[in-house]
């Protein structure tokens, strides 16, 4: 049977017809090769953590590694606190909270930094945002730079009590990530 | 085969490129147009299974090694973090473990359909040859594979072949100590394993472009033996072939997938299931199925022949098993190609295969009596089918007549013409 070149024909039909099941199958065949490249069930069960504060005491702290990176848990004295909510925040170098668990516009006041009621916990990533190392502070021994938060001895950036940046090269805030309190006791990261 | 190419660059972009790397030019002339002769059978599309086979094994590897850790004490670990744990690891690692067992029943239909059609016959005798050593290197693929997931087969798989070589004479337990690089097999030797089966595929896939290449030089046998000696003999490539090699690549992939998605573990071991343990050796250590002839034949040398000892027999046995193919051009005398055309061998043939299979089951049994006397019984035939008959029913036997021509066995000695409307058969569609 002859047609017009004009005219889709049949041929034409069952070329496209089977291109496109062609073109489907390729992508079913693809996506499993793609996707086994992303955090897989172990990776992701280490997602979360669960943390229990009653071992710390008031201006202890401890660290913790979540999702490959320390993470500072600090039961703040209540100086610590009053002079991380008397900072005006518009002195500030980065004035947002950095805070994971608030919008990015938030402001970098102390009460955006922390938990309402769990005042005296602080919850850092400890990684300084200069270039990335961990900054000093979480043991008795380290210096805690010249506004008594941490000090990153790589290039002398200075936090406050409130992990805000003060002093030095850092561009921003120590990070503040997503957390939840379960109980009074007891906070689970990511 | 060669001749001018007819390939038109089809626009500026193309010439430019063609008169600097003329790929397009090759791949249009050895796949589009490359007349293939247009009474091919389904045996003729294994070799387009097994290149689809080779690069699955490779992708899939590729993807595996993303995860595997080849380390003594994490490896049996890491595939079962693999199986459960990494995203569609369910489907790719039981992929790569069934697709070594399909990529091997291919080769092996792949090398009865050469021996059946005479296919090794000149001028194919190199291109013959370097199947052989695709079938090696194959064979030292599977082995070194089988030993990553360090499984209790894995590791006294490898221990017991390993072992082999310490039956050469003076140098051997130097060349198992190298092997091992300790006192047994141990973590040296998974570690030098997975770089090695990380390593041969890719010089597989040499071979492989050297084995397509001498093909295209004498171009393809065909089921009669006769060769291409007019253009109705021949079909170009595009799109006859191609559509049947992917017609048969679809139906092949149906076991395949039956496989992979209801019995992933059918085709293996239970044994390797367990940690590999080198203080506890399995009850019954074998290979994976398409070892079984060849370890049969190992086995079935219990007894010292003159000066070689019974170990080195076996061994020397089992080699020549393989080595004996690269031969087999110049073993057979029938100046007639193709079984079809002749009857006695066509049944020594036969009594070949039926003789391979019983080697598998035996190489699968116990070796002890009366499993030991039916394998040497079944190795002396397996010898014999290429030291005698090949030589022997070659020069006794008297072919049946040949057809004339390949276009007279497909279409009969009247060219077809009676048999439909002239012109029918192979005009397009008009557009």
């Amino acid at each position: 049977m002859t047609t017009d070149v004009d005219d889709t024909n049949r041929r034409d039909f069952l070329v496209l017809a089977a291109n496109a099941f062609a073109g489907v199958g390729g992508a079913a065949v693809l996506w499993p090769f793609i996707q086994q490249m992303n955090p897989d069930a172990s990776a992701l069960a280490l997602a979360s953590i669960e943390v229990d504060l009653t071992p710390i005491k008031q201006g202890q702290a401890i660290t913790v590694m979540w999702r490959g990176k320390p993470v500072f848990i600090r039961n703040r004295t209540p100086d610590e606190i009053k002079a991380a909510q008397a900072v005006n925040v518009a002195e500030l170098r980065d004035q947002r909270a950095e805070n994971d668990g608030l919008p990015e516009i938030a402001p970098a006041s102390d009460e955006d930094r922390v938990k309402k009621g769990k005042e005296q916990w602080l919850v850092l990533v400890g990684i300084c945002t200069h270039l990335g190392c961990i900054p000093k502070g979480q043991s008795i021994a380290d210096s805690r730079g010249d506004f008594g938060g941490y000090f990153c001895p790589c290039h002398g950036s200075h936090y406050d009590t409130s992990g805000r940046i003060r002093k030095g090269p850092a561009p921003r805030n120590l990070e503040v990530p997503e957390y939840t309190f379960l109980s009074d006791t007891k906070i689970k990261i990511g | 085969m060669s001749g001018p190419s007819s390939y038109k660059p089809q626009s500026a972009t193309a010439k430019w490129f063609d008169d600097r790397l003329p790929i397009v030019r090759l791949m249009h002339d050895s796949f589009v147009v490359f007349p293939t002769p247009r009474n091919l059978n389904y045996m003729w599309t294994f070799g387009g299974i097994l290149t689809f086979c080779l690069v699955a094994q490779i992708v899939t590897g590729v993807i595996l090694a993303m995860h595997y850790v080849p380390n003594e004490t994490m490896a049996f670990d890491s595939v079962q973090h693999i199986k459960r744990d990494v995203n569609y690891g369910w489907l790719i690692q039981p992929m790569h473990a069934v697709g070594a067992s399909m990529f091997f029943l291919a080769v092996y239909l792949h090398i009865f359909r050469g021996l059946y059609y005479g296919s090794y016959k000149a001028p194919r005798e190199v291109l013959w040859i370097l199947g052989v050593f695709i079938f090696l290197a194959m064979m030292a693929t599977g082995f070194l594979g089988y030993t990553l997931p360090w499984g209790q087969m894995s590791f006294w798989g490898a221990t017991v072949i390993t072992n082999l070589f310490s039956s050469i004479p003076v140098v051997g337990s130097s060349i198992v100590t190298w092997l091992w690089g300790g006192f047994a097999v141990g973590n040296p030797t998974l570690n030098r394993f997975f770089s090695l089966h990380y390593l041969l595929p890719f010089v597989i896939f040499g071979i492989v472009i050297l084995h397509v290449w001498a093909l295209h030089v004498a171009g393809q046998n065909n089921p009669t033996g006769l060769d291409i000696k007019q253009p109705s003999d021949s079909v170009p490539m595009a799109p006859f072939a191609i559509m049947k090699d992917v017609f048969a690549m679809f139906v092949f992939l149906i076991p395949f997938a039956y496989f992979v998605f209801f019995m992933p573990d059918w085709l293996g071991h239970a044994d390797n299931y367990v940690e590999a343990n080198p203080l506890s050796t399995p009850p019954h250590i074998v290979p994976e199925w398409y070892f079984l002839p060849f370890y049969a034949i190992l086995r079935a040398i219990t007894f010292d022949i003159g000066p070689i000892p019974a170990k080195l027999g076996g061994v020397i046995m089992m080699v020549s098993a393989i080595v004996v193919l690269i031969f087999i051009p110049w073993l057979d005398t029938s100046r007639v190609r193709s079984c079809k055309y002749r009857p006695i061998f066509k049944w020594c043939f036969w009594a070949f295969v039926f003789t391979c299979l019983a080697l598998g089951y035996l190489g699968a049994m116990p070796a002890e009596p009366p499993y030991v006397g039916w394998a040497q019984f079944f190795t002396l035939m397996y010898f014999a089918f290429f030291l005698i008959a090949m030589p022997v029913v070659g020069i006794l036997e008297t072919p049946d007549r040949l057809p004339r021509s390949i276009t007279e066995a497909v279409l009969g000695k009247d060219g077809g013409a009676a048999a439909m409307p002239a012109g029918a058969a192979s005009a397009p569609q008009k557009r």
